[in-house]
């Protein structure tokens, strides 16, 4: 089985980001970037499919500038076999990102799809529903448990109010929640290792997918910002606050 | 033209979030319409045609609807969506689920939780976990757009007349199919409906801690328990009680954080909480910086201690 893994080079999730002072968007330029968490399960888990035997070829793609390499390399570290970068220099949102995805899936016919559950920059959580849509494909998204068996996969997904079963039919689209995996840390031979596997590039252009943005960003602004607040010296004294000045008991 | 809500149910009862999701549609202007697809969900359609500001509820029962599988309840969304100019959902589990699949057959962006509507075509989200805000304009021809239920009150739930209309269900799209359900069992208000909430961090050191001080004070308060990435993932309590920006974003009167560091991830999700309350032993903690009230302390006698003096 083949499984293609959707990756994203994000902002680090430790980086305090802030807004460019003209209001045109987020100061990315000098910050640190980093493969998005949840994209780093879905590797994990394609490995970890590849390792019990499941999968047999783990195919990583990513859509953006030249830089994105780099998560495509992490990721053929942690035990990816190729990668795929679809090279655009322009902002590429989400159901462009779908379609590119879609292409490959055409070329690839991998029979399982794993996407992270929401980029930590722009915090769509589209990407993979809207595959699944254009491939026509069952989704199985926010996965905390994947098994593969006799052509379905099934999944326990993270729903409002606790967990929920469901069963797909092969090929799916798979989107990852926090707690289906722990992801490996990458280890110094495999990096060396992970130069000489291949990595093809494309434009959209070969894909023959239009990535014009379909919203447009007229501002970015910071939020509100909360008015600094007081240190009590005792319980007391906060149960008075909460009563008589902030009256919410 | 009108615009679409998509309730959110449990063939029972109507979710509170669909009436914050009906008060952005309201924003937009027009006559709101809400889509109730369920199996035996009557109820839930006689409760939507009583929400106070919609025009007119469409109401497909089949059993491929019984349980919001994203296949068919978009194919019924898709259904009706030629007659509408907007299609809106609450961003919760279900919502997020469906209505990009919705949007990109319809070969449209989708806008992720909203929360503030400037006009028709405009609207204000988060990104980057809520620490910058973004105001996006849509040029398609539907708006697709999940709506962040703490950011819009409520309409009414009663006071409305609207006529239900049952529409023909969408066939059963045969790629999917419900296994089953693990609910965790809530004696305590609705975590992202809640007054008050009151909220555990890793300070707690586990779950019975976390049972044993809590608990109490939640029940003094008539509050909803919840819990930071870290108590979640140490197995204190489930991860249906995680607040931030992977869990659930809430917005009550009262957030009480106990033992909670305020990583950005957490604060995501609980930051327009009316009145925040940190109690904490770090006074470096990032919780203070948002906490319009902080105890620096233990929260072993803290905690008590408040419940004590809530009498």
């Amino acid at each position: 089985m083949k499984i293609l893994v959707a990756i994203k080079r994000v902002v680090d999730f430790n980086v305090k980001i802030r807004v460019k002072p003209d209001r045109s968007g987020v100061d990315v330029a000098d910050a640190k970037m980093s493969m998005n968490p949840f994209d780093e399960i879905a590797v994990e888990e394609a490995v970890r499919l590849k390792e019990a035997g499941t999968a047999s070829e783990i195919v990583v793609v990513s859509c953006g500038v030249a830089q994105c390499q780099e998560v495509l390399r992490t990721a053929l570290a942690l035990g990816a076999d190729r990668a795929i970068l679809v090279q655009s220099d322009e902002e590429l949102q989400p159901l462009a990102v779908a379609k590119l995805l879609k292409a490959l899936v055409d070329r690839e016919r991998p029979q399982l799809v794993i996407l992270g559950k929401q980029a930590i920059d722009d915090d769509s959580n589209q990407t993979g529903q809207m595959l699944a849509a254009l491939a026509g494909m069952p989704q199985a998204t926010f996965a905390s448990k994947l098994d593969i068996a006799d052509g379905r996969a099934t999944v326990v997904r993270e729903v409002d109010g606790g967990l929920e079963t469901i069963a797909v039919t092969l090929p799916a689209v798979v989107t990852t929640d926090l707690r289906l995996n722990e992801p490996r840390y990458v280890k110094l031979p495999n990096i060396m290792k992970a130069k000489s596997k291949p990595l093809a590039v494309f434009s959209t252009a070969e894909l023959g997918v239009d990535v014009a943005p379909r919203l447009e960003t007229i501002s970015v602004s910071e939020p509100a910002r909360r008015s600094a607040g007081v240190r009590l010296p005792d319980v007391k004294t906060l149960v008075e606050k909460l009563k008589l000045e902030a009256k919410v008991l | 033209m009108a615009i679409l809500v998509l309730a959110e149910h449990d063939n029972r009862t109507l979710h509170p979030a669909t009436l914050n999701a009906v008060a952005a549609a309201q924003r937009i202007g027009g006559d709101v319409h809400l889509l109730v697809a369920g199996h035996g969900a009557g109820a839930v359609a006689g409760a939507a045609a009583r929400v106070s500001g919609v025009a007119r509820v469409l109401h497909a029962d089949a059993p491929q609807l019984a349980d919001a599988l994203a296949e068919n309840l978009a194919a019924q969304v898709l259904a009706v969506a030629g007659r509408y100019g907007h299609i809106l959902a609450p961003a919760t589990a279900t919502g997020k689920n469906v209505l990009p699949r919705v949007a990109a057959t319809l070969d449209v962006a989708q806008i992720s939780e909203i929360v503030a509507v400037l006009d028709a075509d405009t609207f204000q989200r988060p990104i980057y976990a809520g620490n910058a805000l973004a105001t996006v304009r849509s040029a398609d021809a539907v708006k697709v757009a999940t709506v962040r239920m703490t950011a819009f009150d409520p309409v009414a739930p009663e006071g409305g007349h609207a006529s239900v209309e049952s529409i023909p269900a969408a066939a059963d799209a045969g790629l999917s199919r419900f296994v089953s359900r693990e609910t965790t069992r809530l004696e305590r208000p609705e975590l992202t409906s809640a007054r008050i909430v009151v909220s555990g961090g890793r300070g707690l050191g586990s779950g019975g801690n976390f049972a044993e001080l809590l608990e109490p004070l939640a029940d003094k308060l008539g509050a909803a328990l919840g819990a930071s990435r870290a108590a979640v993932d140490a197995g204190y309590v489930p991860n249906d009680y995680q607040i931030g920006q992977t869990g659930k974003i809430v917005a009550p009167q009262l957030y009480i954080a106990v033992g909670i560091s305020g990583a950005i991830q957490h604060l995501a999700g609980m930051k327009d909480a009316k009145v925040i309350v940190a109690i904490n032993k770090d006074p470096e903690a990032p919780i203070f910086s948002v906490a319009d009230y902080g105890l620096v302390g233990d929260l072993f006698t803290l905690v008590p201690e408040l419940v004590a003096a809530l009498g």
